[in-house]
């Protein structure tokens, strides 16, 4: 297992994925499965980036001194690959607004092109292409894990 | 780390991406768009080199597309498949023209 945290930004995406492609390609992940975790990475991280720090007047010292990973504005990966069956874990804490994704209705796929929504689509993209996502709110963390078989 | 290569012929804009269309890279997309979408009647994506889209990316082709829509034609060419089942899974590929 690995863990990194990193900055709750946009930045971060890349260096992220990079870190989770490298192990990937150690466990012989398939070129298909793997673009769809890089998708799925950008579709949660600019999430956290975006909206979970949102609430500045909460980044206060109080936070920080509690002493729990990750400290405010930031965000931890812990990156897990799994045997029988193989596969990988994903799970991403944030201690930012709590937030549920997978609550989050899906969007109209077959809207006429003037009232598409893009907003929504990109968890839902998550949702079709992992094999499985789990979601707590616990100890003051958003906690998202998403897991690819294959 | 996308790469955008314009290559444009009176009214005909063709715009082939290599790398990932993804939440850092779309805004280099978007920008290339508004400065070069005025007066064009077709536009052609070639995504031939592209690796993969994100939602992000998925927003950029969608406001080109309802904008094309009024001033000409808009379509995608080269499309592999991990991009194609984002555009079937999103329904998308009912929206845009994909050779």
């Amino acid at each position: 297992m690995k863990e990194v945290t990193l900055e709750a930004k946009l930045d971060s995406i890349p260096v992220l994925t990079d870190i989770v492609e490298e192990e990937l390609a150690q466990a012989d992940c398939p070129p298909k499965a793997m673009i769809q975790l890089s998708v799925a990475i950008d579709e949660i991280f600019s999430n956290i980036a975006s909206y979970a720090y949102a609430d500045k007047e909460r980044a206060g010292t109080q936070e920080r001194a509690a002493g729990a990973e990750p400290a405010w504005g930031f965000a931890t990966v812990r990156i897990e690959l799994l045997n029988e069956p193989r596969g990988i874990d994903l799970t991403f804490i944030d201690r930012g607004i709590p937030f549920d994704p997978l609550k989050r209705e899906d969007p109209d796929i077959s809207a006429p092109l003037g009232e598409r929504q893009i907003g929504g689509l990109g968890i839902f993209m998550v949702k079709k292409t992992m094999s499985s996502m789990k979601y707590e709110y616990s100890d003051g963390r958003n906690i998202l894990t998403i897991r690819k078989l294959f | 780390m996308l790469k955008i290569e314009k290559n444009k012929n009176d009214a005909e804009l063709t715009i082939a991406l290599e790398g990932r269309l993804d939440t850092n890279t779309s805004p280099q997309l978007e920008k290339e768009l508004k400065d070069e979408i005025d007066g064009v009647t077709s536009l052609t994506f070639d995504f031939k080199a592209l690796e993969y889209i994100s939602s992000a990316g998925l927003r950029v082709l969608l406001s080109a597309q309802k904008i094309m829509n009024k001033q000409g034609s808009m379509k995608i060419t080269n499309v592999n498949s991990e991009i194609m089942e984002i555009f079937e899974v999103t329904g998308f590929s009912d929206i845009l023209d994909i050779e």
